[in-house]
């Protein structure tokens, strides 16, 4: 138990080859823990979406269809993997890669509960935008290079709606590190332990703006222009098939858990909660999560699709200066309060 | 820094800069040149300076380079790659370019590193690199800070001069 402790807590007091092994061990069991959510967050979306419909959703493999995503990963696994015959070959197969890659890296920045980290850096939070930026490069690239015209312009227009809502982002996080004075997001969590509910109440106007882009940064309903199936079949992964595609459909619901877990972390208190739990210090982390993803189905069940120009319009003519209000508005409120 | 970590990121980058040059897609040219944005990263990681390391990314490869995707999409790649990859003058560009390495390797032998200034690798471990950046930024460089905003403000408001067809 205490060998456990202190490989979990305390690495430095091992030998660097065993501390590489400590941090690839940790590394493997977020993976395994972000996979098997992802595979329950997909039938937790066609279940709550199907009830708010009035529907069932998945009922036939096992009891309520707990069975669905398993059958799910089996098909897609064994389906034809067909390529266009024009399209770019390498590009078409970094794409979903580079997609997945860029979601599960900013994981590892992630505090899970008080020192437990992959990596415990001091810009955590720009190495999260930096990773989000590149998610970008999965989308266009995949849109140009399947070269049909479907693709195309859901690339396009996902990498305008990305850099667009990236800038929303970045300012509606910066009244978190001004009242944090930290980028480790391990600080930002400590920080919030003196205000009750943690930055949720003094930020949430910043709250508001992060939870609009994430929306969009997600390619989420509303702002799923870029796969829109009503106008471009399936835009940028229209001509993906079998793993490639669940690919990037894993990549979507990584991206989601992504953003809730930064949510959570710079807004809502991260690990901690109104009590201790006992043995279980992840679990208000994971209250919060389910929470978040619950909040995605929701509004996907309930607001219709944006137009393109009123996506726009948004984010640059609403969501910026709000962002820039608050910024403006903390800084003011920290400098009164220091005297 | 480890000497072996900076010769593979100095070889690295220069044969991927050399291999963006010579692509006569430019898609092609530009994913080479996100790698090489991110070794470059990873150089500035290794020499101590973690927040320029994210800027690098955040704003090279994550904003710049996907407008330059942006805008190259646009283009017609076919007759992009029908042509020769370089103009004629490229053997006299060439010349130009190694006089002026040449130049850059008969001085290095001249260098006298500088006196040693407050900022020492301890003191930045101590208080975070963002932390003393910032300071720095707003307090003894405020200046040239301020200017370089003023630019970049005109710049925005070139920018948006250009892109609105009638102004009222």
């Amino acid at each position: 138990m205490d060998l456990l402790y202190n490989a979990v807590f305390r690495p430095e007091t091992y030998s660097p080859l065993i501390q590489v092994l400590i941090i690839l061990a940790k590394a493997l069991v977020v993976v395994g823990v972000l996979m098997l959510h992802v595979t329950y967050a997909t039938y937790f979306e066609r279940k709550s979406i199907g009830h708010m419909q009035v529907r069932l959703g998945p009922m036939r493999v096992g009891p309520h269809g707990l069975l669905q995503p398993i059958a799910d990963f089996i098909k897609l696994f064994f389906k034809e993997d067909i390529i266009p015959a024009s399209a770019d070959k390498p590009i078409f197969f970094i794409a979903p890669a580079i997609s997945i890659f860029a979601g599960m890296t900013a994981i590892s920045v992630i505090p899970f509960f008080s020192g437990f980290v992959v990596a415990n850096i001091n810009i955590g939070l720009l190495f999260i935008f930096a990773m989000s930026s590149l998610n970008a490069y999965g989308v266009v690239l995949a849109g140009w290079a399947s070269n049909s015209k479907y693709s195309f312009l859901g690339g396009l227009r996902s990498s305008a709606q990305v850099i667009s809502y990236e800038i929303a982002m970045g300012l509606s996080l910066v009244g978190v590190m001004m009242m944090a004075g930290s980028l480790n997001l391990s600080e930002i969590v400590r920080a919030q332990q003196r205000f009750p509910g943690g930055f949720f109440w003094p930020q949430a106007l910043g709250f508001f703006v992060f939870m609009v882009a994430a929306f969009a940064e997600t390619n989420r309903t509303p702002f799923d222009l870029p796969e829109a199936e009503s106008e471009l079949v399936a835009g940028y992964f229209t001509e993906y098939s079998g793993m490639r595609f669940a690919l990037f459909y894993v990549a979507e619901y990584i991206g989601m858990i992504v953003m809730s877990l930064v949510g959570i972390t710079c807004f809502l208190g991260g690990w901690n909660g109104p009590f201790a739990i006992p043995y279980l210090p992840f679990a208000w982390l994971f209250i919060k999560l389910y929470l978040f993803i619950f909040f995605f189905y929701w509004v996907r069940a309930t607001l219709p699709r944006y137009r393109y120009d009123q996506l726009m319009a948004l984010g640059w003519k609403l969501l910026i200066p709000l962002a820039l209000l608050n910024i403006i508005g903390t800084g003011l409120v920290k400098m009164l309060l220091k005297g | 820094m480890n000497p072996y970590l900076f010769g593979y990121l100095g070889a690295a980058i220069l044969a991927l800069s050399a291999l963006s040059l010579t692509r006569k897609n430019p898609v092609h040219a530009v994913l080479y040149m996100i790698v090489m944005f991110f070794h470059l990263a990873v150089l500035y990681l290794g020499l101590g300076a973690e927040f320029l390391a994210a800027v690098q990314i955040i704003v090279y490869a994550g904003a710049i380079l996907v407008l330059f995707l942006f805008v190259i999409m646009v283009l017609n790649i076919k007759e992009e790659m029908e042509g020769e990859r370089f103009s004629g003058g490229w053997p006299f560009g060439i010349a130009i370019a190694s006089g002026l390495f040449l130049l850059v390797v008969l001085i290095t032998g001249n260098i006298v590193p500088g006196q040693q200034g407050p900022y020492t690798p301890g003191v930045i471990a101590a208080q975070t690199n963002t932390k003393l950046v910032g300071t720095l930024l707003y307090t003894q460089y405020i200046f040239p800070f301020e200017i370089a905003s003023l630019i970049l403000l005109v710049a925005v408001v070139g920018a948006i001069v250009l892109a609105k067809k009638k102004l009222r």
